[in-house]
């Protein structure tokens, strides 16, 4: 019989097994940022274990809140920064150099085929594009990640996708993540890996993979996965070019990292997602899914692109085709949030920040921002916003608002009309 | 260890999720003590009075999928500076659950018709929920009745359990 990518991960990376199905991995990183990890550090100090397992292996991000908006905020970016500095975390990306975790990690070559990265964060499943095992965890799990490199999990059963024919135009792996989620319900892979293959993803980017894999833990998942192929070696090269002589043998070490062709499954669904439509959410759960055509109309008060989900230079240039040109509808107001400092460069030599502006968006620095109503972009009591993030629950953007989960290209045709639109008749 | 014995709030929704539990505006916080006064504050359900109804209760029993969305372990802290060290339901999202035993908290799975009987016979009235760990039974007391459920965790969350969460245990072991 064959292996998952997850049993080949684990096989190679189990350090034990203390009790019936309890496997404990040897970790390959541990991503820290500054909501969850400043409790885990002051525990370790209280507990007299004011250590790390390995520096090179952490890395670390303000991000959710940044610049600080308080005192408290400004105390957790100070907890995470000391203690950084104190124990000679190199990758710590401090205000200015910083941008949301799961786009700046990958961005900067962290994460490689076949690692296992644990983040205080439900959202480290993202890092699964690479073929990597990544799964959020709490702040517990992350203290005994800092402090001895291993985490312990129940072996995740794996469920596989195969997708096959081409999105049309105006569909992006945003849309399909939202049909995925409303096919699986919220809870339909928890405790289990979500492999997603077929001819639609090997022809997508790692951006649109990471899309994907982000959004695995609203069904519930453990992580996403996609399997490493020339796009996972081309996007890596600069970080690998000296560990390979070629991208093929760089692509051969990395093929170790898929899947076996008979490999058992929890389950495999087949789709055909040729006449998939743009989807986006209603109601306060990722599962609740309609067609944008079902949802056409649908009023709103604000739009966000941005987050781990869409912030990447691909969305922006997604969004930015749709806007160029465009004025927002005076009855809306629009924030747009690249995902790093790198993203917002490109953006700006492209000319894609200047079409924001000129379309009416507040353009912000890299953060988490407004997804989680923590910092900027809170709604208000009854206001609705069309949005890129990853999550529509209750009070999520600010008490009594609602958010319509959606593509950034979806979004940014939604902020011209001041409603939920269909971008194909903005599509060049 | 922590103790597992005490008053029943019954919440009668799937899916509530940790930014109900805990809103993300509290994530600021660095103590877990702070998070006491904002336990489910953003928990809409029909004749659910977060401030009157957390008080003196020890024991959570809810329905499916308790603990969706985020990481935060804010969710199980926030139950355990309110004295809510054991959480029942019919299933739970991975991390909201793997965070429990990591705190040392129970948080204990039962087939869905049990918990509908639970809802049943038990909500709206005065229910005292102990674990007996030794014996693997939940004994569920009302005025009117008394009676053990059997339950069933792995070692591993038991140990955790024991040993007061996966740091100690970790720092043993590893």
């Amino acid at each position: 019989m064959g292996k998952t990518i997850a049993e080949k991960i684990f096989d190679t990376h189990r350090v034990n097994m203390p009790f019936p199905d309890t496997h404990v991995l040897k970790l390959d990183r541990v991503f820290c940022h500054e909501i969850t990890t400043p409790i885990a550090i002051t525990d370790l100090m209280a507990r007299g274990m004011d250590r790390v397992f390995d520096p090179t292996k952490i890395k670390a991000v303000i991000d959710h809140v940044t610049p600080a908006k308080d005192s408290k905020t400004a105390e957790q970016g100070k907890i995470l920064r000391d203690w950084a500095r104190r124990q000679g975390i190199k990758d710590f990306f401090d205000i200015g150099r910083n941008g949301v975790c799961h786009a700046i990690f990958p961005e900067k070559g962290f994460v490689r085929p076949g690692y296992t990265v644990i983040m205080g964060d439900s959202h480290t499943c993202t890092h699964g594009a690479f073929g990597a095992f990544a799964a959020g965890v709490g702040t517990t799990d992350l203290e005994v990640g800092i402090l001895k490199g291993v985490c312990a999990f129940h072996f995740p059963k794996t469920i596989k996708f195969v997708l096959n024919g081409t999105l049309k135009p105006g569909v992006y792996a945003k849309d399909l993540i939202l049909f995925i989620i409303k096919e699986l319900t919220v809870n339909g892979a928890t405790n289990m890996v979500i492999e997603f293959t077929g001819p639609v993803v090997d022809a997508m980017s790692m951006e649109s993979r990471m899309t994907l894999c982000n959004m695995a833990i609203e069904a519930g998942g453990t992580c996403g996965i996609c399997y490493p192929d020339m796009t996972t070696v081309e996007y890596l090269w600069d970080f690998i070019k000296d560990e390979f002589s070629t991208k093929e043998d760089a692509l051969k070490e990395y093929s170790n990292w898929i899947s076996d062709a008979d490999a058992s499954y929890e389950k495999v669904y087949e789709y055909d997602v040729t006449n998939l439509e743009p989807m986006v959410t209603f109601g306060f759960k990722p599962d609740q899914v309609k067609t944008v055509h079902e949802m056409s109309g649908t009023k709103i008060d604000q739009v966000y692109i941005g987050s781990c989900t869409n912030g990447r230079i691909e969305d922006l240039r997604i969004a930015a085709s749709i806007l160029k040109d465009k004025k927002i509808s005076d009855d809306v107001r629009a924030i747009v949030s690249p995902a790093t400092p790198d993203v917002y460069s490109m953006a700006l030599k492209e000319g894609l920040i200047e079409i924001f502006h000129n379309a009416g968006f507040c353009v912000t620095n890299p953060t988490c921002g407004a997804c989680l109503g923590m910092s900027n972009g809170v709604l208000a009591n009854g206001e609705a916003c069309a949005s890129t993030t990853n999550r529509n629950f209750n009070g999520r953007m600010g008490k009594g608002g609602t958010v319509h989960l959606m593509s950034p290209a979806t979004a940014a045709a939604s902020a011209i009309e001041g409603k939920i639109t269909n971008s194909k008749v903005y599509q060049a | 260890m922590k103790e597992f014995s005490g008053k029943v709030l019954f919440l009668d929704r799937s899916d509530i999720n940790t930014d109900e539990i805990i809103p993300a505006k509290y994530l600021t916080e660095i103590t877990k003590e702070a998070l006491k006064p904002n336990l489910l504050e953003d928990l809409t359900l029909t004749g659910f009075n977060a401030k009157e109804d957390i008080k003196d209760k020890a024991v959570l029993v809810t329905r499916a999928n308790f603990g969706c969305g985020s990481s935060r372990e804010h969710a199980p802290w926030a139950l355990e500076v309110n004295g809510i060290n054991v959480v029942i339901a019919e299933s739970f999202a991975r991390i909201f659950r793997q965070n429990m035993y990591n705190c040392g908290m129970f948080a204990i799975e039962l087939p869905k018709d049990t918990i509908e009987y639970l809802f049943e016979n038990y909500a709206g009235k005065d229910t005292s929920i102990t674990i007996d760990i030794a014996k693997d039974k939940i004994i569920v007391t009302s005025s009117d009745k008394s009676e053990e459920i059997d339950f069933k965790v792995g070692e591993f969350d038991k140990t955790l359990v024991k040993e007061g969460g996966w740091v100690g245990y970790a720092d043993k072991n590893y």
